[in-house]
């Protein structure tokens, strides 16, 4: 587990360092806000697939898997929407603009929120299958909410915050090299949140089994 | 610019507080697996 | 007993409840009174400014009237435990889902009708695009939200604070539609643009969502 760590944070701060840029060094926000995004991403289907798994089979594994992912997902989309204001602040002198991919990926964060407040305030076990269903809704939605948002810009065009025309090649490779060590991050996060998961469960079902054999050890 | 270090920080933070909030969970689950072994004496 | 059949019992069975008791009604009727009035506080439009923010007040109450009237779908089923009757019975849960679906949809679009001249009046409000285009734009629109909100709804019943889990769960997911309604009744009051793209989208979403509504209700009832 350290190893990996190790291994991904020295990429990190080696890469991240070198490629200047034109728009000055700000610009550097980019190598950390678009892995994040991609990364969130990644994770949201991820429980789109573990949701739908469990609705066929319902495999515990999945119920866990869907909520690690959507909470780490959350986590990374959380970071999307602040590395965003605060790169477009000094770049656009603007701290939000309602444009396509921001304003979706508040949306997305939204949905996924309620999710795990869902979640959380559901009580007794069918927690797993009504927040599975959930998902299905959110994830279905996600090209509806980026198609209408789409239409809303066109209609009410905003600044523009393009990604910039061409990517320097060399870049691009910082900035795969940055999605790489993000990915690993999040794998490692994900799977001990897993882990905590997976013992809280068994705690429960023994502290359940007990609860039931106590009266008879008693007595 | 101090923007740069401002949505560093403010990444590693977010992440931080996350990986906290699991250790935090990580060491009542611990608490509670030590009561239960002590009420257990088996 | 066929499916239709089912439905269509179930849901005369709310009306007829509904008409007796007029709870839901009105209650909605002066939630959406009181939100017309408390905007008109807030804002106060030359006509032109009207025309392109009705749109946004409009859909906003009626959507806070839409939530008023869900919270209440699925209360009195499960104080009379017809849940349990429904679960056991080998009626399809689909037939349920429509049947209380019809029902909140008629509850709202009779408030619409109610509250649009209000509105009309308030905002002095006159349709510079095609008016009658607003028809399918409220249908759809209409729809959309009370699909989902009372699959919501549903879902919602088991858990803490159930009155806010709805809203919680339901706006998120209906911004895309909820957007298209704003749109297309701002496009159409102000003849700048055709709806007709937004009232695709309404139409997929609706197509969409009822779909996944249909398909998943009945693990969501025998969930409970």
């Amino acid at each position: 587990m350290t190893l990996a760590l190790l291994s991904y944070a020295l990429y990190e701060a080696l890469v991240a360092a070198p490629t200047e840029q034109t728009m000055g060094d700000v610009q550097r926000i980019f190598y950390y806000h678009v892995p994040s995004a991609w990364t969130a991403f990644l994770l949201f289907l991820i429980n789109f697939v573990a949701s739908v798994y469990y609705l066929i089979r319902r495999s515990d594994r999945a119920d866990i898997i869907a909520l690690v992912s959507a909470e780490v997902g959350v986590v990374f989309c959380t970071v999307v929407l602040v590395t965003g204001p605060i790169w477009a602040r000094p770049v656009w002198g603007i701290w939000w603009t309602w444009d396509v991919r921001l304003t979706t990926t508040l949306v997305l964060w939204l949905i996924y929120v309620a999710y795990l407040m869902l979640r959380r305030f559901s009580s007794g076990s069918q927690t797993p299958l009504v927040a599975a269903v959930l998902a299905v809704f959110g994830a279905l939605d996600v090209p509806l909410v980026y198609f209408s948002i789409w239409y809303f810009r066109t209609q009410h065009p905003s600044p523009v915050i393009g990604k910039g025309g061409s990517l320097d090649p060399r870049m691009a490779h910082v900035l795969l090299i940055n999605w790489a060590a993000f990915l690993c991050f999040a794998f490692l996060v994900c799977w001990s949140r897993y882990r905590l998961e997976r013992v809280r469960r068994d705690v429960e079902e023994t502290q359940a089994l007990e609860a039931l054999l106590e009266p008879r050890s008693v007595s | 610019m101090t923007y740069l270090y401002a949505a560093y920080a403010a990444t590693w933070i977010i992440h931080l507080v996350y990986l906290g909030s699991v250790l935090i969970g990580y060491r009542r689950l611990q608490r509670e697996i030590q009561d239960m072994a002590r009420k257990k004496p088996r | 007993m066929s499916a239709t059949s089912i439905t269509r019992a179930t849901l005369f069975k709310d009306l007829r409840l509904e008409w007796r008791s007029k709870d839901a009604i009105n209650a909605m009727t002066f939630f959406s009174l009181l939100v017309v009035v408390i905007f008109s506080f807030s804002f106060n439009p030359t006509a032109e400014e009207s025309r392109l923010i009705a749109g946004g007040l409009v859909w906003v109450a009626f959507l806070f009237a839409a939530v008023v009237a869900l919270n209440q779908t699925w209360a009195r089923e499960l104080r009379n435990q017809v849940l349990d009757a429904y679960r056991v019975s080998p009626a399809p849960a689909e037939a349920l889902f429509l049947a209380k679906a019809l029902g909140n949809f008629l509850f709202v679009t009779v408030l619409e009708i109610v509250m649009t001249p209000l509105f009309v009046v308030f905002y002095r409000l006159r349709p510079l695009g095609t008016g009658w285009q607003l028809i399918p734009v409220a249908v759809l629109g209409t729809w959309a939200l009370v699909v989902n909100g009372t699959f919501f709804a549903a879902m919602s019943i088991r858990t803490r604070s159930r009155e806010i889990m709805l809203p919680l769960l339901l706006f998120p997911i209906s911004i895309p539609a909820l957007i298209a309604m704003v749109e297309g009744t701002t496009v159409i009051l102000t003849g700048d643009a055709s709806p007709r793209p937004l009232i695709v989208l309404l139409a997929v979403y609706d197509v969409v969502f009822t779909t996944v509504s249909l398909i998943l209700f009945e693990k969501v009832l025998h969930a409970e």
